[in-house]
């Protein structure tokens, strides 16, 4: 298989102009002949469902959660990027490309991380006109501050709850077409297979889950909006219910599936408390802009700390190290969330880490209130704090927070084109499902930047270039390929519910949760990686033969639904660990403990890596395939990432 | 590993949770004992507790929605001591704590309750009515693409702050829960006031007030009397005057529509 991106020929800037020119249109009395599946509704999927329902096409939307407004992009705090130099500090659509291809660690395409740059000033006109409220000065303009790493102010924000108030606009436009009848709106239904007819993906299969009726679907094209797979590591910062069962079922189906290790592991979130812990929470990392992280200059200091023999306020300016600004004195507490997170694990390691487990650093506003003053501060964070007040019961005016690291977003994803085709034809992967923009690593404030320009401003444009060129006849649903895909659904389900082993599927996803986290988390070496091969395959072959799921299939059955999210994952974190044991470098999220720096950073080798791996499936069990689209940087100069 | 507060002590609870096999089952509250249970646990972590337990002497577990666990995404819907989203003010359920409860309590946990939500299974009730009143006129009917630049429409800060509080609704349902008549008047209003208040939505100001109250009234919600219990158990704080702006809307509405 030869991947070809189909990157438009030309010059950066102009490639996306061009290419919209030159695709395909659908003539708009034709575009109602034409039915999209849109799968997930988040950001990338609400706002690419709602854009197919206006220009005309047939649309049905499908969302596992009860309502579209729950899906996880209504999590997302800090904001949103866009260059449009409202700040007149220097910014520029290619200032944001550069950024985000340079934080990415040179990982990413370029020309897709040029276009995403480009439309990104659409998407706050788009969401201010559908009033979305940002904030906004008292002269009645948007405000704007730098977020992860920037610097430039070129993040639009909605207090701490940008990604709710986007998802709601998203939400509203997806509503609108719903009330006119183009879109067709499928909540509490799960995608659980994809179907596919000479060669080209033509619907998908479903589980109703009130009732369990598995139920077929029939369409031109289909779109995965379906997030990340942060969750295989059980603990992250993901919504309980995100999954990675759509994109892994469609790889299984013969989409390849890109970079799966660059996974991001989040600096700024609460620690663990116990092992009944279900989930973490993300705290803004906007609050790195005026909280400063530090432990305590000595092991001993720790120590003492750590068994209540001292507090936090006994301990004197001269006795803390404020390690990020010491280490990189330009970026300090601002550096990359990879940079930010490898960093305060290297201080647990060195035994410097607070809190009873010892896994945890200091994020410090006593300097920003003395400077502000506390109002200030309860401006800017008061949501924040009061989060972190509600789940600690400590007060973080009064003491400072602690935080540590938590997986939190997946850069891998399906492999897509410059047009967000995966490698099978007619199947679409936008936002945080696909791969493309944010190579090992991605800056803050631009996975709502990503998915809202996928759905918006990229696929709608894409997918008519596709629909044009094939006729508009539609498939039933009893051709033999949905058949075969309905009984492969039941099969799994059947499978599962009739095991009725003595394990539980939380047990099994925490145990690969554990695995995911100590061998292919923030630091990775290639014994541990063979380890944890070896690991999850014993786990897999234990939980299709002990896992416990109870009641039936027709039936509201969460056990059941989570029976097959966990099942997928115990494929997925395999080709997690082959991905990173294969990838003989250290880029962004992706740190192999062989190939650093004197100082501890990241070493890329460029000459053998830089590239992107795509990986085939082969069969369960099976060494997957490996296949490389080879990155080329012609407006970039590679370098050495440094913040000091 | 100890959480934040190492001196607090495990507790043993009595649940009583509602029962309903599904929409058409009759339902009941059955008691069980929890114990260990910590007082930094989430109360859906406590939860998880009892559905592993449960999940390993093969009964079914409870079901019950939740989801992002960050109290936004407003999944979490349990009426907990006959109040939604149980004792703390302004706070979730998925971000209520056990350190609010004491060893030795028993803890009553039902579903929101409400004509226009009926239950699908146990603790997890069809609020698809909300959407519908959403789709009903809750948008700007814009476009994607052909805007104007986002600058060019200034908002005064004050106006914007005040849009802002009506769209932080989370879309739970615990104010129709905490209303005797199961009204649904403060939901509708937070997304009326919102966008009568932008400039981008006055355009649509009438048609939109007259026709999410008119699918809120379809759906089977209750009236409003005014007893002020959905602010008081909103977990965001949704204010009440928000209620007041939906009826200078629908009257201003009604005064001028054809349907007067």
């Amino acid at each position: 298989m030869i991947l070809d991106s189909n990157i438009p020929e030309g010059p950066l800037a102009e490639k996306w102009d061009k290419h919209k020119f030159n695709v395909k249109l659908v003539n708009p009395a034709n575009k109602r002949k034409y039915d999209i599946i849109v799968v997930g509704t988040g950001l990338a999927g609400a706002s690419a469902a709602a854009t197919f329902g206006e220009l005309g096409y047939n649309v049905k939307a499908f969302c596992f959660q009860d309502s579209p407004r729950r899906a996880h992009s209504i999590a997302a705090q800090g904001g949103i990027n866009a260059a449009k130099n409202y700040q007149n500090d220097g910014d520029s659509v290619f200032r944001l490309f550069y950024d985000t291809v340079k934080g990415g660690d040179y990982r990413a395409r370029e020309a897709n991380v040029y276009r995403l740059a480009q439309v990104s000033v659409d998407i706050i006109d788009q969401c201010v006109a559908q009033g979305v409220p940002f904030a906004r000065e008292y002269g009645g303009l948007l405000a704007n501050r730098s977020f992860g790493g920037a610097q430039v102010s070129r993040t639009f924000y909605a207090r701490g709850q940008t990604g709710q108030q986007l998802l709601l606009g998203a939400y509203s436009a997806l509503n609108r077409q719903i009330a006119y009848g183009k879109v067709k709106m499928y909540p509490r239904t799960e995608m659980l297979d994809l179907v596919m007819v000479d060669g080209k993906a033509r619907g998908i299969v479903v589980r109703n889950l009130i009732t369990g009726k598995v139920e077929s679907h029939s369409a031109h094209a289909v779109v995965l909006a379906t997030g990340g797979y942060g969750n295989v590591f059980f603990l992250s910062t993901n919504a309980m219910g995100s999954n990675a069962t759509a994109a892994w079922r469609a790889h299984r189906r013969g989409a390849l599936f890109a970079n799966p290790c660059f996974t991001q592991i989040h600096p700024t979130c609460i620690p663990v408390s116990g092992d009944y812990q279900s989930k973490l929470t993300l705290m803004s990392e906007s609050l790195r802009n005026d909280g400063r992280v530090w432990v305590p200059k000595t092991v001993e200091t720790a120590q003492r700390l750590r068994k209540g023999e001292i507090t936090v306020n006994d301990i004197k300016e001269e006795d803390r190290d404020y390690y990020l600004e010491r280490k990189y004195p330009a970026f300090g507490n601002l550096v990359p969330r990879d940079v930010a997170s490898r960093n305060a694990k290297l201080m647990c390691d060195e035994g410097r880490g607070v809190g009873a487990s010892g896994l945890a650093v200091f994020l410090d506003f006593a300097d920003a209130i003395k400077r502000e003053g506390q109002p200030a501060i309860a401006a800017k964070y008061g949501n924040l704090f009061d989060m972190y007040a509600k789940i600690t019961d400590e007060n973080p005016y009064e003491k400072p927070m602690r935080i540590y690291p938590a997986v939190h977003y997946t850069m891998g994803g399906l492999w897509v084109d410059y047009n967000l085709m995966t490698t099978i034809p007619g199947l679409y992967a936008t936002g945080e499902c696909n791969f493309s923009d944010h190579g090992a690593n991605r800056l803050g404030a631009s996975a709502l930047m990503q998915g809202l320009a996928d759905g918006y401003f990229v696929v709608p444009y894409t997918i008519g270039d596709y629909l044009a060129k094939m006729p508009n006849e539609r498939i039933s649903t009893e051709h033999p390929a949905f058949k075969e895909a309905e009984q492969n659904v039941m099969a799994i389900t059947n499978k599962l519910l009739s095991i009725q082993g003595t394990r539980t599927v939380d047990d099994f996803h925490k145990a690969l949760g554990l695995i995911m986290w100590d061998y292919c988390g923030m630091a990775r070496n290639a014994e541990g990686l063979r380890f944890a091969k070896a690991e999850i395959r014993k786990l897999r072959d234990e939980f299709w033969r002990d896992v416990k799921v109870t009641g039936v299939n027709e039936e509201l059955n969460q056990t059941l639904e989570k029976a097959h999210r966990v099942a997928d994952f115990l494929e997925l974190g395999e080709l997690m660990v082959d991905d990173a044991l294969h990838r003989e470098e250290s880029c962004g999220g992706h740190f192999r403990e062989e190939y650093q720096t004197p100082e501890n950073e990241a070493l890329r080798d460029d000459e053998n890596f830089a590239y992107v791996a795509a990986w085939e499936f082969t069969g369960t069990g099976n060494q997957p395939m490996l296949h490389k689209e080879d990155l080329k940087f012609e407006n970039v100069k590679l370098t050495q990432r440094s913040y000091k | 590993m100890a959480g934040s507060n190492p001196n607090a002590k495990p507790m043993d609870l009595t649940l009583k949770v509602w029962r309903q096999k599904n929409k058409d089952a009759a339902g009941q509250l059955v008691t069980y004992p929890v114990k260990g249970i910590s007082p930094d646990m989430s109360f859906l972590e406590m939860m998880d507790v009892l559905n592993e337990n449960l999940l390993r002497s093969g009964e079914d577990p409870i079901a019950f929605d939740h989801d992002c666990r960050e109290g936004i995404c407003g999944a979490c819907s349990l009426h907990i001591n006959g109040r939604p989203h149980g004792p703390e003010r302004g706070t979730t359920t998925c971000q209520l704590h056990m350190r609010h409860f004491k060893d030795g309590d028993t803890i009553t946990i039902e579903p929101w309750r409400a004509a226009a939500f009926p239950v699908h299974k146990d603790l997890v009730v069809d609020r698809s009515a909300f959407d519908r009143i959403q789709q009903a006129g809750g948008y700007v009917s814009v476009n994607t693409g052909g805007v104007p630049d986002a600058n060019e429409i200034p908002i005064p800060k004050t106006i914007a702050d005040k849009a802002f509080d009506a769209a932080t609704c989370i879309q739970c349902g615990a104010c129709v829960a905490a209303c005797k008549n199961a009204s649904a008047i403060l939901f509708v209003s937070a997304k009326v006031s919102q966008l009568a208040l932008l400039p981008q939505g006055k355009v649509e100001r009438q048609t939109r007030v007259e026709n999410m109250v008119a699918q809120m009234e379809i759906e089977g919600f209750g009236a409003c009397s005014n007893t002020g219990a959905c602010a008081a158990e909103c977990p965001v704080g949704i204010s009440l005057e928000n209620i007041n702006m939906l009826r200078r809307e629908y009257i201003s509405a009604k005064a001028t529509s054809e349907n007067f």
